[in-house]
């Protein structure tokens, strides 16, 4: 058996980091712990570099239960650049909410290294680890906010639903595993190519199974209601990180399972798919405008997002999958960014996350609400920025796939998010009022962060065409 | 020899067991249980597809089961008293701060 550990190196990178910063937050003073924010930054950085280096690469190792491919490098680099934006936004607003720093660093660092292993993992068993190893984590980042009863709350709230769905997805391993007689999922492909009369019952059941665990994981709808709860209770730069990392990760794995190896399913999937699709983006949509917390808004948004994200696993093929590539890429900025706005909004443990306390933010914080606006209208689909682009492929690869139907209902839905997205714009440019001087969070590097939101925002929007290259190369790595 | 189905039918009515255990009962421990219930069930099905298929790979799973599932109840367990503190109540009936 090949054991080479080269695919092995981002996901290591990650790990040491997190142990290094988890060793050395024992023996470092209270009021140096700000290191440890820079040692994460360093380690997340050199992983950045590692996979900018593999890139290209296609190697398996452990018997092929671990695949590095442009597919896992890709992935890597949005969980890389996303948990880095997470530590820079955090960085004052875990002094300010009493978190152990230490302690919230080395887990974000922990969570990163589950979700490099799901977006690698080419046996249901190793992506089963990466899952937990990231889902752990995120239990605990979510409580982590101890003072605060709605964190516990939540954190509660998600530790039950994801077992809960945990215990779904191990079932429908299990069947299929019976049914197949591998977890690998070139084995499992091979065993489905194979012409043959019939396939037992639990086959499908299985698959089921596994569909549920997903729907759970993404949060699409009917298995969405945790999402909510879940993003308003906890800790904002933890939400953000939730929001686009977390959705990231589920639907790497969902790519790489569904739509490549279990393809010969293919025309069992599509019609509970297309329904997921509809529902969510729909459900999504018209619960968010009611919504009077911006942050419980952007919650549902993100609901809505995952059916986007669905068109390109229904549509399929080439254009399908580069396009759910692309579209993850382009989400990503805005999402994360309009969590660091709200994160901004914070005043000594309390948040300020109700539109009302956007109130004139134009005039107090003219680059932020500028920033906000730039989040807002990319989440809903204007050009030139980053969200049109992204919007634009997935509904182009619904419409050559045959699927005009969800193309039609998906730009509908984008018209009715207009409603909610410039509801925060007016707010902030046309409304006196919110809140004071004192409740910002006045650290650079959350300012930092926003920027660099904003900056990737505006790049994906008016020259998209590079990371598309990325995210077909990457696609085609599948092969 | 028992036949493989008399396993399967088994494990599909402990998960069962669980998946109504965890919809319809009011105190955390017992939910965490019953999560337990269903992640047990799941190792029952893979033991008896690894004998039946002649693999090691089921077995070796369930091990790795175990542990995550260690892992999970630790946490859980943590979220519990966490919870407790700000409450004094198991009741999941009462977590009504976020709207549910």
């Amino acid at each position: 058996m090949d054991a080479s550990l080269i695919p092995l190196l981002p996901g290591a990178q990650v790990l040491l980091t997190a142990l290094v910063v988890m060793l050395l937050d024992l023996f470092i003073d209270e009021h140096e712990r700000g290191l440890l924010a820079w040692i994460s930054l360093l380690g997340l950085a050199l992983c950045g570099a590692e996979a900018i280096l593999l890139w290209g690469s296609s190697e398996g190792t452990f018997g092929d239960t671990l695949l590095l491919d442009n597919f896992a490098l890709f992935f890597t680099q949005i969980f890389i650049a996303v948990a880095a934006l997470t530590v820079l936004s955090s960085m004052r607003y875990v002094r300010e909410t009493g978190i152990h720093e230490g302690e919230f660093y080395s887990l974000i660092l922990f969570a990163t290294t589950g979700m490099i292993v799901m977006a690698a993992a080419n046996d249901l068993m190793v992506f089963f680890l990466g899952l937990e190893t990231m889902s752990v984590a995120v239990y605990v980042l979510t409580g982590m906010w101890r003072s605060s009863a709605r964190s516990s709350e939540a954190a509660m709230k998600y530790f039950l639903m994801g077992a809960f769905a945990t215990g779904f997805l191990l079932y429908g391993i299990a069947l299929i595993y019976g049914a197949t007689g591998s977890t690998n999922l070139n084995q499992i492909s091979a065993y489905l190519l194979e012409p043959q009369g019939q396939w037992p019952p639990y086959l499908f059941v299985g698959g089921l199974l596994l569909l549920v665990g997903f729907g759970f994981k993404v949060g699409a709808v009917p298995f969405h209601f945790w999402i909510p709860d879940v993003y308003e209770g906890a800790p904002t730069p933890v939400t953000g990180f939730m929001a686009v990392a977390v959705k990231a990760a589920a639907f790497a794995a969902w790519a790489r399972i569904l739509m490549h190896e279990l393809s010969p399913l293919d025309s069992d999937w599509a019609l509970p798919l297309r329904v997921l699709a509809i529902a969510t983006m729909t459900i999504g949509n018209l619960l968010a405008i009611s919504q009077p917390s911006v942050k419980r808004m952007l919650a549902y948004s993100s609901i809505a997002h995952a059916g986007y994200l669905l068109i390109g696993i229904v549509a399929g093929e080439e254009w399908g999958s580069t396009s759910l590539l692309f579209y993850l890429a382009t989400y990503a900025p805005a999402t994360f960014g309009a969590f660091a706005v709200i994160t901004l909004l914070t005043e000594q443990d309390k948040p300020k996350e109700d539109y009302g306390h956007f109130a004139g933010l134009g005039f107090k914080r003219p680059f932020v609400a500028m920033a906000m606006s730039l989040f807002m209208l990319s989440l809903a689909g204007f050009p030139p920025l980053a969200g049109f682009t992204g919007k634009f492929h997935i509904f182009r690869s619904a419409i050559i796939a045959g699927h005009t139907d969800l193309a039609i209902i998906g730009v509908l839905n984008s018209l009715l998010s207009v409603i909610y997205y410039l509801r925060v714009i007016v707010m902030m440019y046309m409304n006196e009022g919110g809140v004071k001087g004192k409740s910002f969070i006045e650290s650079p590097y959350l300012y930092t962060a926003v920027g660099l939101a904003a900056a990737a925002t505006i790049y994906l929007g008016v020259l998209p065409m590079r990371t598309l290259e990325w995210s077909r190369s990457a696609f085609s790595s599948l092969f | 020899m028992v036949p493989l189905d008399y396993y399967l039918i088994l494990s599909a009515i402990i998960f069962a067991i669980g998946v109504v255990g965890v919809l319809i009962r009011r105190n955390l421990i017992i939910v965490l249980m019953s999560i337990e219930l269903m992640l047990n069930a799941v190792n029952l099905t893979f033991i008896a597809f690894a004998n039946s298929l002649g693999s090691m790979d089921g077995q070796v799973i369930v091990f790795f089961v175990m542990a995550v599932a260690a892992a999970e109840a630790v946490i859980g367990l943590a979220i519990v008293i966490s919870v407790f503190r700000h409450r004094q109540s198991l009741d999941p009936q009462e977590m009504q701060l976020l709207k549910w």
